[in-house]
């Protein structure tokens, strides 16, 4: 069985179809990245596998179970285009919080850890509101990883993160692709993403224009993808 | 209990973040104050005529500045896409909506206590005649208040004008409850218990709260993931 099996997924805003009959895989342990131009469809495509978002036709499945499902959603990791944190609450009280919405045993065990692990135990008293850019996205890594889930949904990852931040998220990407966690990345920055992607699909205006095997070449030149198969 | 422990996890953030910044709080005091304090100034009214309309003034009060509280209950998840955590979360919508509302029920109806003794000092009328029947009017009423208030919050959280649309949602469908509050409130001010001849508007409010948080309960998660 597929770690997350999207099967014939379509998507319309108003009469525009963001996405179209969209089917994709990926096994546990693979890393997939979803490349594309803007408005291609990949962070809808992300949202409704994430269970943000219906799709109107299709199923998503990820272990064999609907996204919405509870259970599914425990074993599920985001993180999207903002922090998804609390400015007005403090690194742990974020931390804590969302430890207990996953029903973990031990929440406040499991925030100081992350904050030590992405380097923020300095800071894990102050408020979200006076971290700079870099300590804010460090801790929403945190937040993702909180609740070591199976499934990594990451869309755009690595934009505006600084240096450090990504070295700490590429380094717990490789940690959690080396236990068998499965990472679906929607990425701009090809050479970042395919250093880590084990297959690669193309999205050009909502269709699946190409999905499979990152081979060397592709990873030695991030462009050939969308020479071979995009629009140019 | 898991869903009494995430309800209470969901309040006690909204509380704790409310209380850090005040921005709804704030915004709602000063509105509730400057509109009773307007009202005592501006009509030189006969006890007895006060007492007879204190139930209209005070629910004019408590909807237009409990929507202030309730404006801000889903708009504060949306800096840094927070709305998406939590509807990432293993949660079910009923608990998020249960949590936002107990925190909602909370901030409104501590405006409305301040608010209630400010209106008997400056209007020379007294609210204590009735107290604990008081209470319970104000309890129900509030609760109705905060749940649809909380549903269409969390429907209009993705609309531009939302500050406006929510009122404009809301006020309708409140019409019932806050005529049953009027009522029951001016005659409980007034010194009447509830009887016979204003029992019908208790039972009626009791019954909007029941209908209208199942609705909600059942309608959240539709509202928030479609």
């Amino acid at each position: 069985m597929s770690a997350v099996a999207v099967e014939g997924i379509w998507k319309f805003y108003g009469d525009y179809p963001a996405l179209r009959d969209v089917r994709l895989t990926a096994d546990s342990g693979a890393c997939l990245a979803l490349i594309g131009r803007n408005g291609a469809g990949k962070t809808t495509l992300l949202r409704i596998v994430g269970g943000f978002s219906r799709a109107q036709r299709g199923a998503i499945k990820i272990f064999g179970t609907e996204p919405r499902e509870t259970e599914t959603r425990r074993r599920v990791g985001f993180i999207g285009h903002g922090i998804s944190v609390y400015d007005e609450l403090s690194a742990l009280e974020n931390l804590i919080l969302f430890g207990k919405l996953y029903g973990l045993k031990n929440p406040r065990k499991s925030a100081l850890e992350w904050l030590e692990r992405t380097g923020l135990e300095r800071v894990r008293n102050g408020l979200v509101r006076e971290f700079s850019r870099g300590m804010r996205q460090r801790l929403a890594v945190a937040r993702a990883f909180l609740h070591e889930p199976s499934v990594l949904l990451l869309d755009e990852p690595f934009t505006a993160l600084d240096d450090r931040a990504i070295a700490v998220l590429q380094t717990l990407l490789r940690a959690a692709l080396a236990e068998g966690k499965t990472i679906i990345m929607s990425t701009h920055q090809l050479r970042e993403a395919l250093e880590l992607a084990s297959h690669v699909a193309l999205l050009v205006r909502g269709q699946v224009a190409f999905h499979g095997p990152c081979t060397p070449e592709m990873a030695a030149d991030p462009g050939l993808v969308y020479a071979r198969y995009g629009e140019g | 209990m898991r869903f009494f422990r995430q309800v209470w996890v969901v309040a006690a953030k909204d509380l704790r973040a409310e209380f850090r910044t005040k921005e709804a709080i704030n915004a709602s005091f000063a509105f509730a104050l400057v509109i009773l304090l307007m009202f005592s100034f501006a009509f030189d009214l006969p006890v007895e005529t006060t007492r007879e309309i204190s139930g209209g003034l005070l629910w004019i009060v408590f909807a237009f500045a409990g929507t202030l509280v309730l404006n801000r209950s889903f708009a504060r998840e949306l800096p840094n896409d927070c709305l998406d955590a939590l509807i990432a979360a293993p949660i079910s919508g009923a608990a998020l909506f249960l949590g936002k509302a107990l925190a909602n029920y909370v901030l409104v109806l501590a405006v409305e206590l301040v608010s209630l003794p400010v209106f008997s000092i400056f209007n020379n009328v007294s609210v204590t005649a009735q107290f604990w029947e008081l209470m319970l009017v104000l309890a129900l009423g509030t609760w109705g208040l905060t749940v649809i208030g909380t549903i269409f919050s969390a429907l209009t959280v993705n609309i531009r004008l939302r500050e406006v649309m929510l009122p404009m949602l809301t006020y309708p469908i409140l019409v019932p409850a806050l005529m049953g509050a009027m009522q029951l409130t001016s005659a409980l001010v007034a010194g009447k218990p509830i009887g016979a001849d204003n029992e019908a508007w208790l039972k009626m409010l009791i019954g909007f709260d029941v209908v209208y948080t199942a609705v909600s309960l059942v309608l959240v998660e539709t509202v928030l993931v479609g």
